[in-house]
């Protein structure tokens, strides 16, 4: 009789207490509560959502950048950037469009309904290695969700950064997100610059693409600085991607001090079912956050 | 590595001593319809339905270890809350009797990416380490590029492999397990003539294979082609069915799905294996396709196996048992693609 072996002896002891090793963490979930929702425009709701488990809750460290899966029994299981600051741990915020399946029976959800939550996953921005330096962080439409954690880190370490700069582009005021928090953004010392495509009645902020207020923010920052002493951090819709990097490199931003976060469809989160890989990069393991030296490699990535 | 030869009738005894496990086997299934035999890897009861000196299989044996559905957790629902369940649904040891080469290495590639990575699947290493390899030696069919991709000859992943020397076989002894059942057969030291006859049989495989691959330079050369017409070429002719990843020894990709049950009280979580061939591979929420072309699609499937994995592990991702060309309604093959891809033809 061949001898059934226990399906932990497959790995190396060491390895067993390392949580990305440990073969039965691979579809464990955390049982979390929707602790409130806070709708930010029409479609866009902001999900507090909190491990339920005090010890597992305070065990949940991330990184900014990094994603989470939301699982809703029964209905599917997806990927979304954690938009809370690391400080808060296990008590994350996730913001979410209603468009698909998911995200649409989610948004019949009231507080307090039970959700499952795995992860962190994926790569984070280096805020470490951004210490002393000025940052950008460029942001188009829902692409500011993931931008959130690391201005939220950089609110919470102030003195630790240079001058921060929010470019902020969406398509029409009524799509802004996180509105209420601009004031507390500025007041903290962020020069936090808004443009629409389209303005409406109540718009007194320029209207255009992000480009524009970009080249503007690259001249106020300089060349010298922007070659020297600056980092950047990139986020929006496939097409903005080449022209902000572009307009970057151009500038004398050096590609790896810019980072990107990319978006692809993920069924597991876990490097296996290859659903998010650009090229035959994962973007769950080796991202979503890639610095532009990266993505230059991988042939679809933007 | 120790080497042991025994009568051909000892493997009759052999196959009785495992077979208290489950085994599974290759077996003539049926006929195609040019009326040549379909050869499958099925659970065998008898030795005598056993073919071990089949040619290759329609499937690779992959659905014994990444079944193409399986259930990965299910769960109770009760107003409002859920209790997640979670099974690796491996109930018994298998044995696998009589895997090819290339096969073996498929699934020493597969350990890469399932086991050997950050957050390895149980699903997959709880049978794989429950499973107990016979390797046979083969003959290269005309498909057959094993050769090319350095696979034609495996050195781990398996317990026993066998060649036949016409009235016994020579066995390669992996494992203690393997060497412990050898013990209830009756078996002798390898002798210098069976040696020599073993180099003999070794010697005639490599004479056979009649297709190749170029792999010099292939990760530098796709790079370079990323944009060649050729794609395009290739991608008019695909039907983006994914039977290719179908019968792929290697293919591991898929989806999941979730459930709930007719009383809303259950729901299950599945997982099905998947193609990057199929249109909506690479779909997001809101309905952006990153790879909205089949040309695009067929492109990365040749990214995957012959440069991003080799950046990754230094081999390709395929074994060139040549299954996806023998299978392809179309007539893609792996050796016409990257010939085109280098100009070769």
């Amino acid at each position: 009789m061949v001898e059934k072996i226990a399906f932990v002896d497959v790995l190396k002891d060491k390895a067993v207490d390392d949580l990305l090793h440990d073969l039965s963490r691979f579809e464990y979930t955390y049982k979390a509560e929707i602790t409130n929702v806070y709708p930010l425009t029409q479609t866009e709701r902001l999900y507090q959502i909190q491990i339920k488990d005090p010890d597992e809750r305070n065990r949940f460290i991330f990184r900014p950048g990094q994603f989470v899966m939301l699982e809703l029994p029964g209905i599917g299981e997806s990927p979304f950037s954690i938009s809370s600051s690391p400080l808060r741990r296990g008590d994350i915020e996730l913001c979410i469009r209603g468009v698909g399946n998911l995200t649409n029976f989610l948004a019949r959800l009231e507080r307090g309904a039970e959700v499952g939550i795995s992860g962190p996953f994926g790569t984070s921005f280096p805020v470490e290695t951004m210490q002393g330096q000025n940052i950008m962080l460029i942001a188009g439409g829902l692409g500011l969700v993931p931008l959130r954690a690391p201005i939220l880190h950089v609110l919470e370490h102030r003195s630790r950064y240079g001058e921060v700069d929010i470019i902020y582009g969406a398509k029409q005021p009524s799509e802004l997100l996180f509105t209420y928090q601009y004031e507390m953004w500025r007041k903290f010392d962020i020069s936090l610059n808004i443009i629409v495509d389209k303005a409406d009645e109540s718009w007194q902020g320029p209207v255009g693409l992000i480009t524009e207020t970009l080249k503007e923010r690259i001249v106020v920052r300089n060349a010298e600085t922007l070659a020297s002493n600056t980092f950047a951090i990139v986020c929006g819709p496939p097409v903005m991607f080449k022209y902000v990097c572009k307009m970057l490199t151009e500038a004398g931003l050096p590609m790896q001090k810019m980072f990107v976060s990319l978006e692809r469809r993920m069924h597991c989160g876990r490097g296996k079912c290859c659903r998010c890989n650009i090229g035959s990069t994962y973007t769950c393991l080796e991202g979503p956050v890639f610095d532009y030296w990266t993505v230059m490699n991988l042939k679809e990535a933007i | 590595m120790i080497f042991k030869v025994f009568a051909k009738d000892e493997l009759t005894r052999l196959f009785e001593v495992l077979s208290v496990n489950r085994v599974v086997g290759p077996v003539q299934k049926g006929l195609d319809r040019k009326n040549r035999p379909i050869y499958s890897f099925e659970v065998v009861d008898n030795f005598d339905d056993l073919r071990l000196d089949y040619p290759s299989t329609l499937y690779p044996a992959k659905r014994y270890f990444l079944p193409f559905e399986e259930t990965l957790s299910s769960f109770t629902l009760e107003s409002g809350s859920w209790e997640k369940h979670v099974d690796y649904n491996v109930y018994q040891p298998q044995v696998m009797f009589g895997m090819h080469a290339c096969d073996i290495n498929a699934l020493n590639k597969l350990d890469k990416v399932l086991i050997n990575s950050v957050h390895p699947t149980p699903y997959y290493a709880s049978k794989r380490r429950n499973m107990f390899i016979i390797g046979i030696e083969c003959m290269p069919q005309p498909h057959c590029f094993c050769r090319s991709m350095g696979a034609d000859t495996v050195q781990h992943g398996f317990d026993m492999f066998l060649t036949d020397l016409g009235d016994r076989y020579f066995a390669e002894i992996l494992s203690s397990t393997a060497y412990n059942y050898l013990l209830k057969i009756k078996t002798m030291e390898a002798s210098e003539t069976d040696h020599q006859e073993y180099r003999q049989v070794v010697r005639e495989k490599s004479s056979k294979f009649t297709t190749h691959v170029d792999t010099t330079d292939l990760t530098k050369i796709l790079d370079m082609e990323f944009q060649a017409d050729v794609w395009k070429q290739w991608g008019d002719k695909c039907l983006s069915c994914g039977t290719c990843a179908n019968v792929c020894p290697t293919c591991y990709c898929y989806g999941v799905q979730e459930t709930v049950d007719m009383n809303l009280q259950a729901a299950t979580k599945t997982k099905q294996l998947y193609s990057c061939n199929l249109i909506d591979f690479a779909e997001v929420a809101g309905g952006h396709n990153f790879r909205p072309e089949a040309h695009i699609r067929l492109k990365y499937r040749y990214y995957h196996k012959h440069r991003g994995f080799v950046e990754a592990f230094e081999e390709s991702l395929c074994v060139g048992c040549g299954r996806c060309g023998e299978s392809c309604l179309a007539n893609i093959n792996v050796p016409e693609v990257i010939a085109s891809v280098r100009y070769e033809e």
